[in-house]
């Protein structure tokens, strides 16, 4: 245990902040959830790109920075830390992302990974169905290889797709035998949004914006080289993501230690009023401890995948302890905002632009998306403590 | 920047567990609390034949010279044992205090911790009543700033019976002399706030291993367990509640060894990340017993299954060393403070 970082990650760390420092957009960009906000961010990313700086652990012929694990949670520190805006690509980037590099060939890897690095293509996820929510084993859209072997015929619909409205492709998982029933059979393909035969309908979130969409598939026709992995292996390919997706990944600690960061602030500068419900300085102490064990955590399993350990099933774990953790911090924010709470971005009186009434919101969403955490709660019973199914 | 430990510190870990596993089943824990001292002097015996009174000692006292990180390791084999408190006490919180006095103040001490021919119970004025203090043979006693240390002889020990009986705890009436003064002023305070700490991480280190075991108890019962025609294991609302368990175990454990090397390399916010790793490992050790008592049903309110005895004892240790409230103070004061380096970055850095 040696927990100094070397010069190198320490100039790492400065190279980083220096950049943000002079880079950083001077007015906050407009919501990702928004047609105006999505292009700002895709130039915002583009900017990152340009700097290298966009997925600094990817090797530097795709468009990285071949930077290690401890060099990633450096970035995001510095990122987050910065109040930087949030990653509009990062379905792509955090999910597709790491599949592709393990199971892509090297042509689809150079392909796709450039551009997605630069966010000239924006990625939308394609695995939930209308009866294929908590049990995604029961996808039935199909994707039936055409005769001469060219491409895949796919038609069915899928749902709750962040940001489709305004994606360019969509990664996700087709039945391709038709015999085939729950996770055998299935093709992970990659789908062009604006290939003949695609509808994209918006769905409205609860804050009114287009977060997510439905999207329907009519013979659309779908070349065999966009499948990624072997035909049938779907499931498999699918998995290694969602593994990721609950893992470290996405959910780096450094935005919840922001997180943490400003509720500390806030609760300080407005300690009279919050100090009348003694359980919020109670909360307010668990922001601190919780985001610092989460990040402790990710440096800890970091640490040990350096080492060659895999990250099984505590995958799950993160995912419940973030999500919670999350939501738990912006319900207490509300409760020290108080009536200024329900006030949206419009509002003269909302303080900081409502930007914890816009947090909260999405927060309510965190211990649902990516695998519900009563299935994370299953999984970690099942195949941690290996309880009987 | 590497957060893990060493192969070496994973092996010694390992032995530990095996040599406890034999020498401290429940049912021998049972025997020695059916004793007077609630102490075996045949499990000692062999404890420090092992080497394990030893742990601390700096190597020219016949020790291995092994720092906080290793006991983050060690308490949490200690806690998933049930070991009674006064091998931690003497070889890690003892030992500690003992090897930050000047040379000639150490009275031989630390090789006899070494050897395990001496037992020595701490009084930190932070807890009300004094573990061990029966059978130890010296006391480390607090006189405002003053370290104190006195033979067993010179106090009256008042017996306070724990719930949990392996812990022997006693009200100690003594008077401050001269000559069993070993620190005082300012060398007393710091001696006295490191093994706060020392005590605290010790006890979150066994607490988590409490935790452990009540989950480990837990889930090997409600695999056998029938009820409706299959094992109750099967049931969602019981995996989730053993879920949550292995949840808050799994993020307390890098609160503890965090805390432990902020010890080991005198960070100026150690206290705050102890007081964290104790407040983290008391939940996940409550939370452990609350659930765990839960998918045992009536059988986990028996005084037949061992469940009983890692529950109370977690209990018993989430107060020690500073209860919830002393801690959750220490922490806000490091948080709240004006100034304090918080959020991404400052994890490791201040």
């Amino acid at each position: 245990m040696d927990l100094a970082y070397t010069p190198r990650q320490k100039a790492f760390r400065e190279e980083v902040r220096a950049w943000l420092a002079a880079n950083l957009p001077r007015e906050p960009l407009a919501s990702y959830d928004t047609r105006e906000g999505f292009e700002q961010h895709r130039e915002w990313e583009r900017k990152l790109f340009d700097a290298r700086l966009s997925m600094v652990i990817w090797p530097e012929a795709l468009g990285g920075r071949g930077c290690d694990l401890i060099e990633w949670l450096i970035f995001e520190e510095e990122y987050y830390g910065a109040g930087a805006p949030m990653r509009v690509n990062q379905n792509g980037q955090l999910l597709l992302g790491p599949t592709l590099i393990e199971f892509g060939t090297e042509e689809q890897k150079a392909r796709f990974l450039p551009r997605m690095a630069s966010s000239e293509d924006m990625w939308a996820q394609g695995w939930s169905e209308p009866n294929a929510g908590s049990d995604m084993a029961a996808i039935t859209s199909k994707a039936i290889l055409s005769a001469d072997g060219t491409h895949y015929v796919v038609n069915g619909q899928k749902t709750w797709s962040t940001r489709a409205s305004f994606a360019d492709w969509l990664f996700g998982l087709f039945r391709s035998d038709p015999a085939s029933s729950r996770h055998h059979g299935l093709s992970y393909l990659a789908v062009p949004l604006d290939a003949e035969g695609v509808t994209i309908r918006p769905i409205q979130a609860l804050n009114g914006k287009q977060a997510f969409a439905e999207i329907f598939f009519d013979d659309v026709k779908v070349p065999v080289e966009n499948r990624i992995g072997d035909e049938g292996q779907g499931w498999h390919v699918a998995m290694a993501t969602a593994g990721f997706e609950r893992g470290l990944l996405l959910r780096s600690p450094a935005r919840f230690q922001y997180t943490a960061r400003k509720l500390v602030e806030l609760y300080k500068a407005n300690r009279k009023v919050a100090d009348r419900d003694p359980s919020i300085r109670d909360a307010v102490i668990e922001a601190w401890t919780g985001t610092e064990a989460y990040a402790l955590s990710a440096y800890h399993t970091v640490g040990r995948l350096a080492k060659g350990a895999r990250i099984g099933a505590e995958a799950s774990t993160n995912k419940i302890y973030w999500s919670e953790l999350d939501l738990k911090m912006h319900e207490t924010a509300m409760r020290i905002l108080g009536p200024f709470a329900e006030l949206t971005g419009d509002a003269p009186a909302a303080v900081e632009a409502a930007r914890w009434l816009d947090g909260f919101l999405f927060a309510q969403a965190g211990p649902i998306y990516a695998g519900t955490n009563e299935i994370q709660r299953n999984i970690i019973a099942e195949r941690m403590l290996g309880l009987p199914k | 920047m590497d957060f893990t430990f060493t192969d070496d510190q994973l092996t010694f870990r390992e032995a530990v567990s095996r040599f406890l596993m034999t020498e401290a089943a429940p049912e021998r824990l049972r025997e020695i609390w059916e004793t007077d001292t609630g102490r075996s002097p045949e499990l000692r015996k062999n404890i420090a034949e092992q080497g394990l009174t030893a742990l601390s000692v700096p190597e020219d006292c016949g020790g291995l010279g092994m720092d906080d990180v290793a006991w983050a390791l060690m308490t949490q084999e200690l806690g998933y044992y049930a070991i009674p408190d006064s091998l931690a006490d003497t070889a890690y919180v003892a030992a500690g205090l003992i090897t930050g006095l000047p040379a000639a103040a150490r009275a031989g001490w630390l090789t006899r911790i070494a050897d395990g021919s001496i037992r020595i119970a701490v009084a930190h004025p932070v807890n009300p009543l004094v573990a061990d203090a029966n059978p130890a043979d010296l006391l480390l006693l607090a006189h405002d700033d003053e370290v104190h240390a006195v033979p067993r002889d010179q106090v009256e020990v008042e017996p306070n019976p724990s719930i949990d009986l392996s812990r022997r705890l006693a009200r100690v009436r003594w008077t401050p002399a001269t000559a069993t003064r070993i620190a005082d002023g300012e060398a007393g305070r710091t001696l006295w706030a490191q093994t706060l700490n020392r005590g605290a991480l010790s006890t979150a280190g066994q607490l988590l291993g409490l935790a452990q075991r009540m989950l480990d108890l837990s889930v090997d019962y409600v695999a056998q367990r029938k009820q409706f025609g299959k094992p109750i294991g099967s049931f969602q609302a019981v995996k989730h509640h053993l879920a949550d368990v292995a949840t808050r175990i799994e993020f307390a454990k890098p609160v503890l060894y965090r805390a432990a090397y902020a010890l080991a390399h005198g960070e100026a916010g150690a206290d705050a990340r102890v007081s964290h790793a104790k407040l983290a490992c008391g939940e996940a050790a409550w939370l452990a017993a609350r659930h765990g008592i839960q998918v045992h049903g009536a059988m986990g309110y028996t005084w037949e299954v061992d469940l009983q005895m890692f529950m109370k004892r977690a209990w018993a240790l989430d107060a020690a060393w500073g209860d919830r409230g002393y801690h959750k103070a220490r922490v806000a004061d490091a948080i709240l403070a004006d100034g304090a380096a918080l959020g991404p970055g400052h994890t490791f850095e201040e």
